[in-house]
């Protein structure tokens, strides 16, 4: 009985985009809210004062919390995205298949463009390069 | 022939024992959040390289502050809603999942006082 197979079957499910794109809703979510450690980093560093402020500033220019970042930036942006699109199915719209995979590639498209121009103005902004 | 009270019923209480509460409150943040998020994130490029009395000005600035409260207290509930759903999904004994509960909440609910303080010790001077 304990060793009931579960339903799906993930070792011979194969993975559509949909519930490829479902869990990665979720997986996005937990990484946010690990996230909002740098977040309340920075944001205490601010309320400590300058020299605080400044030490935040360089950790977050170290270029192996960059990359984080950046990965975040994609996490922050599809939990919003795909987060939209749940929202559209909560009011009932939007089930038909095509709907479905339009709107996925959709959330996938835009999460990608919206990082890279986040990061493309990060680095051209003046100072960014440093 | 069913058991559960009339009241029950109406109320929604099924197995969760708490009908759609919890469902409501993620779905009313989700749409907190969508444009506090966006609004917070141009922000933050806007101010990417700024020194420490810019970045205090703009927390200063009392729409921004009530708009960075509103953000913190969204964001982190919207997070305990969404973990708890995880860990319920996941850890599967008893013991453990009480546990994960706990600390989410202690997490969620420290992380939403942190981010409360420093905005207003920002905003309202030290």
């Amino acid at each position: 009985m304990s060793n009931r197979p579960l339903s799906p079957h993930l070792q011979i499910y194969r993975p559509q985009l949909t519930s490829v794109l479902s869990i990665t809703h979720r997986a996005t979510g937990v990484a946010l809210s690990v996230g909002t450690v740098i977040l309340l980093y920075w944001l205490q560093a601010v309320a400590r004062g300058p020299e605080a402020y400044a030490a935040a500033q360089a950790l977050l220019g170290f270029w192996m919390v960059k990359v984080a970042l950046v990965g975040w930036t994609w996490a922050f942006f599809y939990h919003l995205c795909n987060g939209i699109r749940h929202l559209f199915w909560d009011a009932g719209k939007g089930f038909e298949l095509s709907t479905v995979y339009a709107s996925g590639y959709t959330v996938l498209g835009a999460s990608a463009v919206l990082t890279l121009l986040t990061w493309a103005y990060v680095l051209a902004a003046p100072g960014g390069a440093a | 022939m069913t058991l559960r009270s009339s009241l029950g019923r109406v109320k929604g209480l099924g197995s969760a024992k708490e009908g759609v509460h919890h469902w409501r409150h993620q779905r009313l943040t989700a749409i907190a959040l969508v444009p506090l998020a966006l609004w917070f994130a141009v922000s933050l490029l806007c101010k990417v390289h700024a020194d420490h009395a810019t970045v205090v000005a703009w927390i200063a600035a009392p729409h921004v502050t009530v708009l960075l409260l509103a953000l913190s207290l969204g964001l982190f509930w919207h997070l305990k809603l969404g973990l708890q759903v995880v860990i319920e999904d996941y850890v599967h004994s008893p013991f453990h999942q009480i546990v994960a509960q706990i600390l989410l909440r202690a997490f969620a609910g420290l992380g939403a006082l942190l981010a409360v303080v420093s905005i207003l010790k920002i905003s309202l001077g030290s």
